[in-house]
């Protein structure tokens, strides 16, 4: 057990306790490791809390069941979107950036005491929105666009989220000075925390727009301002509400090359390249909020042509990069481990049965298909005109944020269980079902409402048959049964989901504990390691060719380009407007 | 491995891939493309969002959207008392978004191009034609003027989808669409 190993070492006058880790022999801060298990509980509580509310608003649409009264509807959405995209995903990215830090770098973490002032804020902050939200008087969905207005303590608990969040990033960023410091590594940190620092980077920045239009807003709430302009609102909003989703996109990222160096030892193809690539984040991304002003009036069409696409797309093509190096560190490994036969032996032979692995894949294909494809097609300025604020836009968002993030940060957590918390994964029968079940239920929602968007069915809206309307309409209906179809989608999803949740607190609570005899069976299936591959030092030398690699960028690329034009050819046959 | 200090130090004069640099160049060349095929849209394609806006009081707005009903208003909408205006083809034309109401509901013509207004005079609302599916966000304050032209005769229904409280869902529109000179009003009431 942790305690009983602990030792106390002084480094730079700060005394700090550790203990080992059995599988890496990296020493592990049991202040850093305390905060890592406080923000992913956290965490796992509010993905509980938002994917009910996210079922009951999914069998709501669905026309048949149509669950919950049109208040309550609007109530659970802005809940929805609060608990799983904000607090959900906010405080596990702590967790990830504790772990990218003090963990993998084998440090003490700098000022736990701050990180636990932003834990506290974080937590009171969220509580205070959702006790907001739940009282009924700010039903105005996460969005909160103004003039439309909420109680004040709606925005005053995202701004101490906020602050909390801020702190946290510092505490980051303060380790990985300590560790240079004290150099308790050598040369250059690990691209997963060069990631996560672009994460961090991102986050420092959404943040403080966050700020700038929070504040005013709060202000404006209770009184002191008079007027928020409504566009303004729009573009400092998502320079934060988008951002903030880039940040996701840096931290997933990093875990997909973690998660594939723990099972398969899997090196990067190229340090330079992929660095290169979270780098192109770092320049570009945050000029994401332009993707929601592209049907407004009063922008120009320089301005939107050229921050829709991040610059010339720049930062479309470092996830490109990503989509294709990280599928390739696999291969690369895999044909290192024996696994050459063919073009795809080494994808058969993967650990498919550890959730761990079919986790991440899962959620580099849906990211990249789904996601991806969807979004650079969705943020095209004229092709906005047929998709914006139609359930198009929650498809999109739900295959980057739930297929993409929420899968890769579940996938994780079953290596973080062994690591971190020193407990095996109970039940691991179920538990290799779960990512399976969890993302094919994801899938079929952002298809369905993909779908349902393209036959222009509009987002957050309690009644597609428009019963109480004085002029009657109903949308087609293939639209009801994409409604349907989603339901059923979020139904398979909200179950894996709830193994999900079920497997960690059992396994926290009732797992068999790790130590150096079990540690690497507690990781779950791998494959067998070639030994003396010293010589290899990166993912290119002296390898294979990456023949399946190319197979599968090029199936993604022909699918992307198809589908780009199609959606060009649809915008076409639209009334002419100019 | 990526979770550990790259092995050689001097890491980033590691040769690249051929392959990997192929990669890397169509992924930019299709990015240019992406972008190209914007830029191309607004010389030769006819789906532009109008960057026509102008600020205005709501009152004015909503003063100036019911002198054009009144001027053109042909008959009622079945038995909802909703006024229909038959613009002159090719005129302005004005449509304006409160809660929970597209007003008035317009008549126009096939094959000629109209100037449309919109504006709200309360929260934002989302002008979503169906089914034709073009959406354009509308904010309160701000008139913005697009030329549209309808391709097809039918009705069409104006949704709303920006969110806009409790009656959000309930708020629906109407603008039909005639043959060029048939005679207002001469569809069943």
């Amino acid at each position: 057990m942790a305690m009983a190993t602990a030792e106390t070492g002084v480094i730079g006058g700060v005394a700090a306790r550790f203990r080992t880790c059995p599988a890496s022999g990296l020493k592990i801060d049991l202040a850093a490791q305390r905060l890592i298990k406080a923000n992913a509980v956290a965490a796992v509580v509010f993905l509980a809390i938002g994917g009910i509310f996210g079922l009951m608003v999914a069998l709501t649409r669905w026309q048949a069941v149509h669950l919950l009264p049109a208040d309550m509807f609007y109530l659970v959405l802005t809940a929805h979107g609060l608990d799983v995209l904000l607090l959900w995903i906010l405080f596990f990215e702590m967790a990830v950036l504790y772990f990218a830090s003090a963990v993998l770098l084998n440090c003490r973490l700098a000022a736990p005491r701050i990180a636990w002032l932003g834990f506290a804020l974080m937590l009171g902050g969220g509580l205070l929105t959702n006790i907001t939200v739940l009282q009924g008087q700010s039903s105005v969905m996460f969005t909160s666009y103004p003039p439309l207005q909420a109680h004040p303590n709606f925005y005053l608990g995202l701004i101490l989220f906020a602050v909390g969040a801020l702190l946290g990033c510092l505490v980051f960023l303060g380790t990985l000075v300590i560790a240079k410091e004290e150099k308790t590594y050598e040369g250059s940190v690990p691209l997963v925390t060069f990631g996560a620092l672009t994460a961090c980077i991102i986050a420092i920045f959404t943040i403080a727009s966050g700020a700038i239009i929070l504040v005013p807003t709060w202000l404006w709430s209770i009184g002191y301002i008079s007027e928020i302009n409504t566009v303004m609102y729009k573009l400092v909003w998502w320079a934060m509400g988008h951002s903030s989703q880039q940040v996701n996109v840096a931290a997933h990222v990093s875990i997909w090359y973690a998660i594939i160096a723990i099972l398969l030892g899997a090196k990067p193809l190229s340090e330079k390249v992929s660095r290169t690539a979270f780098f192109l984040y770092i320049l570009f991304l945050q000029l994401a909020s332009a993707h929601h002003l592209l049907v407004e009036p009063g922008v120009s069409a320089e301005w939107r042509v050229f921050n829709t696409s991040y610059f010339m797309y720049m930062a479309v093509l470092g996830s490109m990069i990503h989509g294709m190096t990280v599928p390739g560190a696999i291969e690369a490994a895999q044909r290192r481990n024996g696994y050459t036969r063919g073009a795809f032996e080494w994808l058969r032979k993967a650990p498919w049965g550890n959730p761990a692995f079919s986790g991440m894949f899962l959620s580099l294909v849906m990211f990249g298909f789904l996601g991806g494809i969807s979004g650079v097609v969705l943020g095209t300025e004229q092709i906005n005109i047929m998709l914006h604020n139609t359930l198009y836009v929650p498809g999109h968002f739900h295959a980057t944020v739930v297929a993409g993030t929420t899968l890769a940060f579940m996938a994780v957590t079953y290596l973080l269980l062994p690591l971190i918390f020193q407990r095996q994964v109970i039940w691991p029968r179920l538990a290799k079902w779960q990512p399976y079940l969890f993302g094919i239920g994801v899938a079929g929602i952002s298809l369905f409402m993909m779908g349902a968007g393209t036959l222009g069915v509009a987002r957050r809206h309690w009644d597609v048959a428009f019963s109480d309307a004085a002029l009657s309409f109903a949308y087609p209906a293939a639209a009801f049964l994409m409604l349907a179809l989603n339901g059923l989608s979020a139904i398979l999803a909200a179950t894996g989901g709830a193994l999900f949740v079920v497997l960690v607190v059992a396994s926290v609570l009732w797992g068999k504990p790790v130590d150096e005899t079990n540690i690497i069976e507690s990781l779950g299936p791998m494959p067998q390691r070639q030994v003396g591959d010293a010589v290899a030092s990166y993912g290119n030398a002296g390898t294979w060719k990456l023949p399946g690699t190319y197979i599968l960028v090029s199936v993604f690329f022909t699918a992307f380009v198809l589908y780009y034009f199609v959606n060009w050819k649809y915008l076409s046959q639209l009334w002419p407007m100019g | 491995m990526a979770i550990h200090p790259p092995e050689r130090r001097v890491w980033w004069n590691e040769p690249i891939e051929k392959d990997e640099i192929i990669w890397i160049v169509i992924a930019f060349l299709w990015g240019l493309v992406m972008f190209g095929a914007m830029v191309y849209w607004h010389i030769e394609g006819r789906q532009n969002l109008s960057t026509q806006a102008y600020r205005i009081d709501p009152a004015l707005f909503e003063k100036r959207t019911a002198e054009f009903t009144k001027q053109f208003k042909v008959r009622e909408e079945g038995t909802t008392g909703i006024p229909v205006a038959r613009p002159m083809a090719g005129g302005d034309v004005y449509m304006l978004a409160r809660l929970w109401e597209w007003w008035p509901v317009l008549e126009l013509e096939k094959g000629r191009s109209y100037r449309l207004h919109l504006s709200s005079l309360d929260w934002q609302h989302g002008f979503s034609l169906q089914p034709v599916n073009i959406n354009i966000q509308v904010h309160p304050g701000i008139e913005h003027v697009i030329t549209m032209t309808p391709t097809e005769t039918g009705t069409f229904s104006v949704v709303c989808n920006e969110f806009c409280g409790i009656g959000h869902h309930t708020m629906v529109g109407r603008i039909h669409v005639v043959e060029p000179g048939s005679t207002a009003g001469s569809k069943p009431q």
